[in-house]
């Protein structure tokens, strides 16, 4: 059986198709916004990877902010029990998953048998999410992917203290104007981003094993702040990213066994 | 929002507590109306200011944190908190002051008039905020400002020091308005008041009670609207009477298994927290959607005034939810999760308010241990409504509703 699960995020559409809730058989991350064509570009790609038809797709799940926009789709998951799902599907034994994509910040409290007993969200506020990122490397001149390399090379971590994304975009600024070296500067934010997500898992209770989602895990920059805040490790998969559209097509592989029984 | 909807509706019965409790709401404000048009004076209140003592000096007094909620709820939050900001007040102080000293200023609101004040009355047993809104009242209209300090209570229960203490400020209040007004204090009509008061408060705490049934028999939304007349009015006895009349309807809606919660309730939440009153289409269509009824708030318990003298009242008002600690203030939540059978918890953290979200991150999380029940909080505002993201909102709340829904399959 084959199920469909598609994530869409406030700036990248993710979609991945399985094979009896197990095999991987395709996935795709596109770059674009909810209301941009990056979902049926998502879609299209597993479809065209997979060689599968629309018709072989027993049941689709989407999630995500556009999830409600989104025709295609039997059910709608929040993010937050998809990325419970695919997370704990990687890693068995994960008790905490910490989720930073484009404008919010999560963190998901699972039990033993990997289901989301609790969970915190960040404020209004957009510092620690991908939005702050974006917008400190948009100063630095800098693409996204280049500043996990670029905070490996830090000396003197830069302190930044200002949470209100504005406040530190100038603070990133005059530090820039006092001769801070741009390494320093990017282990400062990714610091920044870390302790404010810290301070939510903390707030949730932080249970070992604790696993990083989402867009921003691939920052080995914040990853490694954020082992340092909560004095853990931390686990990753390279799918980072993908765990959302895994855990709405691992839910629809469920959904469609009760369906069927 | 309100003025978006104009559905037609039909005409509601006159003798249902909706269509009451609405009337006593109204006459409220136009009670003042009259009152000022006859030449008496009138006061703007705070709404945790013990009414009885207006009620029975024969006082017309209106709530600027009610009408500051009915500007909100009908849409004006955002002009009238964006007047005060430009009259150099900071979008950090509550929505509702922002909203009440644009309206001393302007003196009208399409959304909800009210007469301007001879006098006002205030008491921060309810916060401290209040006392430099009230102020700035009281020093722009050149009036006087009548204060009864109410400190927040960091103990269990309220020792006789303090009651003392608020006693004689009670009392002062008292002499100064009569000095103000002209009007005579009298032990026998207070006597009424007190008992009207109890009447209203214990068919309330009934009332509200009987969220205990599954299903309950009404929409927890319900009590955010009725609650206004237990604030401004439970010493009148039409209020009395209206909140009798609501208790039965609710065990006339039990018995016959009928509620104002119109879809099927599949999980029960409590909600805590002040409405987000620009918002309270979408917060309440979020609930109502996934078949989630607001079963209680501390609303419920908050207004059950019983007590049986002048001392008794002063007690009372040292007891209310913002002038508690927050193991006296868990312990009232935790005990209406259970008797309730409350499923989960829904915190609005209120950028408006200090007071109330303070604690709130530790107290629900001790109260989602103790009941062994999800806490689910988003951001918002009771009446700017700038502060709210709808999105945002969904997505907690569909979150909540999976761990209820898991919790219910026993996964
Ligand atoms: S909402 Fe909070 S800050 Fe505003 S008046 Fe009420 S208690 Fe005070």
């Amino acid at each position: 059986m084959f199920t469909l699960g598609i994530d869409i995020g406030s700036t990248t559409a993710k979609a991945a198709i399985l094979k009896d809730g197990k095999e991987t058989v395709a996935s795709s991350i596109v770059i674009a916004t909810v209301g941009t064509d990056g979902v049926s570009q998502a879609i299209e790609n597993v479809f065209r990877d997979s060689g599968l038809k629309k018709e072989d797709i027993q049941f689709t799940v989407a999630t995500g902010y556009g999830r409600k926009t989104f025709e295609g789709a039997d059910l709608q998951v929040s993010e937050l029990t998809c990325h419970a799902i695919g997370v704990h599907h990687e890693f068995n034994n994960v008790r905490t998953v910490i989720d930073i994509g484009g404008q919010d910040a999560k963190v998901l409290s699972l039990n033993e048998q990997g289901r989301m007993v609790n969970f915190v969200m960040n404020d209004k506020c957009a510092a620690g999410t991908g939005r702050f990122l974006d917008v400190m490397a948009n100063i630095l001149h800098l693409d996204i992917s280049q500043l996990e390399v670029e905070a490996a090379k830090a000396t003197h971590p830069a302190d930044i203290s200002s949470t209100c994304t504005v406040f530190a975009e100038s603070e990133v600024i005059s530090q820039l104007a006092a001769g801070t070296k741009i390494p320093d500067l990017v282990a400062g934010i990714c610091q920044s981003v870390a302790s404010r997500v810290a301070a939510l898992a903390k707030r949730v209770g932080v249970k070992e094993t604790v696993c990083m989602s989402g867009g921003v895990a691939r920052n080995a920059g914040v990853r490694t702040a954020m082992e340092k805040e909560l004095g853990v490790r931390i686990a990753y998969s390279e799918n980072a990213q993908l765990m959302g559209a895994f855990g709405a097509a691992l839910y629809a592989f469920d959904k469609a066994n009760t369906v069927n029984s | 929002m309100g003025e978006e909807v104009k559905k037609k509706r039909r005409a509601p019965d006159p003798n249902s507590a909706k269509y009451k409790l609405g009337q006593i709401a109204a006459k409220a404000y136009s009670d003042c109306v009259e009152a000022k048009a006859r030449g008496e004076k009138i006061g703007w209140c705070a709404s945790n200011f013990p009414v009885e003592i207006p009620e029975t000096l024969g006082l017309h007094v209106c709530y600027p944190e009610n009408q500051a909620a009915a500007i909100a709820a009908r849409g004006g939050g955002e002009r009238m908190c964006s007047e005060s900001e430009g009259d150099g007040y900071s979008n950090d102080i509550c929505a509702y002051a922002r909203i009440s000293l644009a309206y001393m200023k302007l003196k009208k609101a399409p959304e909800q008039d009210m007469p301007q004040p001879d006098f006002v009355l205030c008491c921060n047993n309810i916060c401290n905020c209040m006392i430099k809104w009230y102020e700035n009242i009281a020093k722009e209209l050149d009036i006087p400002m009548i204060m009864i300090d109410i400190p927040f209570n960091p103990d269990y229960e309220v020792s006789d020091a303090e009651v003392e203490y608020i006693e004689a400020q009670f009392w002062d209040a008292i002499h100064q308005l009569e000095d103000i007004t002209g009007k005579k204090w009298s032990d026998e009509r207070f006597k009424e008041v007190k008992e009207i008061s109890g009447r209203s408060s214990r068919a309330w705490l009934k009332a509200t009670a009987c969220a205990k049934y599954v299903p309950s028999p009404f929409n927890g939304f319900d009590l955010l609207n009725h609650m206004a007349v237990m604030v401004t009015a439970r010493g009148k006895a039409e209020a009395a009477e209206a909140m009798e009349t609501l208790l039965k309807e609710y065990e006339e809606n039990h018995k016959t298994g009928k509620s104002t919660f119109r879809t099927d309730e599949k999980y029960r939440i409590m909600f805590e927290g002040i409405a987000c009153w620009p918002w309270l289409r979408a917060t309440s269509t979020g609930l109502k959607s996934r078949g989630i009824n607001m079963v209680t708030t501390i609303y419920a318990d908050a207004f059950g005034f019983i007590y049986d003298d002048f001392k008794g009242m002063c007690r009372a008002y040292a007891r209310v939810p913002n002038a508690m600690n927050l193991e006296l203030s868990r312990d009232k939540r935790i005990k209406l999760c259970k008797d309730n059978h409350v499923e989960g918890l829904l915190v609005h953290t209120n950028r408006s308010c200090k007071l109330w979200s303070g604690f709130m991150a530790e107290m629900s999380k001790q109260i989602g241990q103790a009941c062994g029940i999800p806490v689910v909080s988003f951001d918002g505002d009771q009446a700017d409504p700038r502060n709210f993201s709808e999105a945002q909102y969904d997505t907690r709340v569909q979150g909540l509703m999976e761990i209820m829904e898991a919790n219910k399959e026993g996964h």
